[in-house]
């Protein structure tokens, strides 16, 4: 991780295919595309560490605008800057908006069909598997490394926001607090032992 | 000026929705129902369902969905552009400190915080879209059937231990559910 990849030229062709396939084939929220983004890059590509992937959802999270497109964003600046963000934009944005233009000239017959949603409906549950299988690849190193206090949070953040339906954009910035409350705890703590 | 009235809208839906998807469609309804009158409530009903069947984020597709609606191919695309420039500006200026400040130590104390509750989010996300998929979740309008946990587990196992790629799965599951409806009368073509 620590070789910055804008050394090499951007992989401008396998970031766009890959944000058109993932977009043209997401059905459902941001999290969907954030999870797939995460076989693709992390998995599959190693352009990313699954940390960072997740502190690049956690900024698409508490941005305003689509998640899909914040987290495209953040993948492409990351890899290859300003061209390269344009390019991972424009790959997530192309398919929905080619899919609507067509779909809004005969849109009563495709909502009313029933192939179609039945189709989607049996898709659903391979979406449903793809989140599952991400959710349990992100919390197993977590609870492997038996890391309490992680633990702890990702457990509250969970009752806190499917529970209890708190607002996701309190969770994220209530746990971003806690998280400057520990980095000042610990600066005080070095702080500290130096002047010793 | 038509195009310039669809911007704006759809800036300002771009700029207010915070969270993603559904917390768009007030703010969409309100722009493009109540103050624009582009859509009716009937036609804005049927743009949520739409946008829920097809693939992408929501606000893009309604955007897509009005502007062009409206004002044609480049109503679309001013629309469009409208609901993510917002975000895009912010979020560049995040990835820039990112990149900047990400490897300090105090920042990674405050993301690694923040990381379980991100894990926690897409869990929650997980469970919801499942329980949905298997016909659980409230005002669901088909009935259990023996045969949806049946492939999402087999979904789950060949993407756990097989490493199938997702986008694969995705579309096995539908053409098997669409066959298995097919199959036991539940659709008539």
């Amino acid at each position: 991780m620590e070789q910055l990849p804008e050394k090499k030229k951007p992989p401008y062709g396998r970031l766009f295919a890959s944000m058109f396939v993932i977009s043209a084939c997401t059905f459902g929220g941001g999290f969907v595309i954030v999870s797939l983004m995460k076989k693709k890059f992390v998995e599959q590509y190693h352009w990313l560490s699954a940390e960072q992937m997740l502190d690049m959802t956690a900024i698409a999270q508490s941005s305003p605008g689509a998640i899909a497109v914040n987290a495209a964003l953040q993948v492409g600046f990351y890899l290859g800057g300003g061209p390269a963000a344009a390019v991972a934009v424009l790959g997530t944005v192309l398919p929905p908006v080619v899919l609507l233009s067509v779909i809004s000239l005969v849109y009563a017959a495709f909502r009313d069909s029933l192939i179609v949603a039945t189709l989607l409906q049996g898709m659903q549950l391979g979406v449903g598997a793809v989140l599952l299988d991400v959710t349990c690849g992100l919390a197993k190193p977590l609870i492997k490394k038996r890391d309490w206090l992680a633990i702890g949070i990702m457990l509250t953040a969970f009752v806190l926001s499917w529970v209890l339906k708190i607002n996701v954009m309190y969770i994220v910035l209530g746990t971003a607090l806690l998280g400057v409350l520990r980095a000042v705890l610990a600066a005080k703590k070095s702080g500290g032992g130096q002047r010793e | 000026m038509i195009y310039l009235e669809l911007l704006l809208s759809f800036l300002q839906i771009g700029l207010l929705s915070i969270g993603g998807g559904y917390a768009a469609i007030p703010l969409i309804q309100d722009q493009v129902v109540v103050r624009h009158s582009w859509l009716t409530l009937s036609e804005f009903t049927d743009l949520i369902t739409i946008a829920e069947m097809t693939p992408g984020p929501i606000a893009i597709n309604a955007a897509t969905f009005v502007g062009i609606r409206v004002a044609g191919v480049p109503g679309a695309l001013l629309a469009t552009l409208g609901s993510i420039l917002p975000g895009c500006c912010i979020v560049l200026v995040l990835s820039v400190l990112y990149r900047r400040y990400g490897q300090s130590r105090g920042l990674q104390t405050v993301l690694s915080t923040l990381r379980p509750a991100t894990v926690a989010l897409i869990a929650g996300a997980a469970l919801t879209i499942t329980l949905g998929a298997l016909g659980l979740s409230q005002g669901a309008a088909a009935g259990f059937s023996w045969v949806r946990p049946v492939i999402i587990l087999a979904a789950f196992l060949l993407l756990r231990i097989r490493k199938t790629s997702p986008i694969l799965v995705i579309f096995a599951s539908g053409a098997l559910w669409l066959v298995w409806q097919w199959a036991s009368g539940a659709l008539t073509v």
